[in-house]
């Protein structure tokens, strides 16, 4: 590659990069503008989808299907908003749906969160999550060796 | 919803322009990993496998499956990750720097990654690293934590310069005890005074010759997700020890009292508990070096075979501190044994490796269990082994289910 080649394509890179922030730029300052003006978006309301899908979004954050709260996988019963809005803060809820649990360990394991973790007080709502926890996630029996189980079986070629 | 598409791919590709524009991060990260705001794939974010398990997803833990860890030296995408906080989100290497000290330096010292590099002796080794709550799951009552099955080991390459030289260099004091690491991931609450991890080893630990301030991985730059751009590894003991993206080491005349190496964290009973008993946070020993243990490898658990064909097996098998110098497998549920070769690592604290050519008697199910026995005649239990009340230790036997038609 000769020098004026090389010398043409980063022009050409820092052209398009330049192009790219440019067009960000101005997007922003165009939405900004708007947004000034009409910040209620009033004028899109009923002209254009955008309405629609800020709406369906906000369906979407609580939805359940199957008896499961499909934005944490959490069980649906009674408790459940409670659990989502004081236990999925700091961590996933997957922590809560892979642990099984009786009243004292939960119990346990909220002081050890308030203790170290920053955990708030949970106040009367300690009594609803507890028990959410342990009717929808109790210890489950496994003895000192399970069988096996989901084994997915196949042919072996070789 | 195109909309949103199109926002989306506008968006990503505008960043990715900017990114590839940016050599500090091009070259570090994985592709897709900084539009995290959009974009969760944990797989694509951390380069793994589709096969891993996500137990969690703040923070990240991913585990491996057995039939993934087949590989000798295990490869980033199967390797499993273990975080206790948040991983950090901006790493300069060239402004990256290792602070050395506490109550028994002469002095306090600070290198930067280039003077580590330069300064002192590389060394690679193959270094088995497992989590001590692997196996987690299977323990009843059940333990508090992420629900590991046995996928939370590794065995990678990694290249580095021995701490025990860095140590020699800053000079240290007779009354030393023990090490901390410290580390710039920030903790899940977001407090920048709380620590997610700092724990450490005892001072001879932390002076032998495969202890490494490592900065390869495999021959690459260490994944973000598992040290970028340095990592203290100490092989054999659980993986919390071999501390990512360590900035600073303290060496401590006391045992180190960082967060998760005080109260139950990593901790068993010191002497043997009923299953559920309660036990006292003085009751409780720090985890050292890792039981015998090993895995099956190949085939995958559910294979099929006729009769009169010989099932091929393979798997790894290690021990901590010690050696593995007995492997062992049983079609019928540990009646009885037969012994199988095993191959010796390159260096020590890494896995060894085993293969058998099996014959069945007759059709139906049967289960391939294995068993290793360490340098010390202890063997892996076929049940549980001692209950503990964080779901520590679990190395009983691996098994997969086979099918002969």
């Amino acid at each position: 590659m000769d020098k004026q080649t090389q010398f043409r394509q980063q022009v050409k890179t820092v052209y398009r990069f330049l192009l790219v922030v440019f067009a960000m730029v101005g997007l922003i300052t165009v939405v900004g503008i708007y947004l000034i003006a009409d910040p209620s978006l009033s004028a899109f309301k009923k002209t254009t989808p955008e309405p629609e899908y800020i709406t369906t979004i906000e369906e979407d954050e609580d939805k359940i299907e199957n008896g499961v709260h499909v934005r944490t996988g959490l069980i649906d019963a009674e408790g459940l908003m409670t659990v989502v809005n004081n236990c999925t803060n700091c961590h996933s809820s997957k922590l809560v749906i892979q642990n099984r649990m009786n009243r004292e360990r939960w119990i346990a394991t909220i002081r050890w969160m308030q203790e170290t973790q920053n955990l708030w007080d949970l106040g009367g709502n300690e009594e609803i999550i507890v028990n959410y926890l342990v009717t929808n996630y109790p210890p489950n029996k496994k003895g000192r060796r399970e069988v096996l189980t989901d084994i997915e079986w196949y042919e072996l070629q070789d | 919803m195109k909309r949103r598409n199109f926002v989306k791919k506008t968006v990503l590709s505008s960043m990715a322009t900017i990114i590839g524009a940016d050599i500090v991060f091009g070259s570090i990260m994985p592709k897709g990993y900084l539009p995290l705001v959009l974009q969760q794939d944990p797989y694509k974010m951390f380069d793994k496998d589709n096969g891993m398990e996500v137990l969690n997803d703040k923070p990240w833990n991913i585990e491996a499956k057995a039939h993934l860890l087949d590989d000798k030296i295990t490869p980033n995408r199967y390797m499993f990750i273990r975080n206790n906080g948040l991983i950090p989100s901006s790493i300069d290497a060239s402004k990256w720097t290792l602070t050395i000290n506490g109550e028994s330096v002469k002095q306090q010292k600070t290198y930067s990654l280039e003077e580590l590099k330069s300064k002192f002796k590389q060394y690679t080794y193959q270094l088995t690293l497992e989590c001590g709550g692997n196996g987690r799951s299977e323990f009843d009552p059940p333990a508090k934590g992420n629900q590991w099955t046995v996928g939370a080991v590794s065995c990678a390459e990694w290249t580095g310069v021995r701490l025990r030289d860095i140590l020699e260099d800053v000079g240290i004091t007779d009354d030393a005890v023990y090490i901390g690491y410290h580390a710039a991931d920030t903790h899940l609450s977001g407090d920048p005074k709380k620590e997610p991890i700092s724990r450490g080893v005892p001072i001879a630990k932390a002076l032998q010759e495969e202890t490494l301030l490592a900065f390869k991985m495999n021959g690459k730059d260490i994944p973000l997700a598992h040290g970028y751009p340095l990592r203290l590894v100490a092989g054999g003991w659980p993986a919390s020890a071999s501390g990512k993206w360590v900035n600073r080491i303290s060496i401590r005349d006391k045992v180190h009292d960082g967060t998760k190496m005080t109260g139950t964290a990593y901790r068993v009973p010191c002497e043997s508990v009923a299953p559920g008993d309660k036990v006292k946070d003085e009751d409780m020993c720090i985890i050292e070096s890792m039981p015998v243990k090993s895995l099956i490898t190949y085939p995958k658990s559910g294979a099929m075979i006729n009769k009169g064909k010989k099932l091929n097996i393979r798997g790894h098998a290690w021990a901590g501190e010690l050696e593995v110098t007995k492997m062992e497998y049983s079609i019928d549920f540990g009646a009885t044994w037969k012994e199988c070769p095993l191959e010796k690592p390159l260096n020590r604290l890494a896995w060894h490796h085993f293969s058998a050519s099996i014959d069945f008697p007759k059709k139906g199910y049967y289960e391939v269990w294995a068993r290793a026995t360490d340098s010390n005649g202890i063997s892996q239990p076929m049940v549980l082994p001692g209950w503990n009340p964080k779901g520590y230790l679990n190395n009983a036997c691996h098994r997969i289910a086979v099918k002969v038609k």
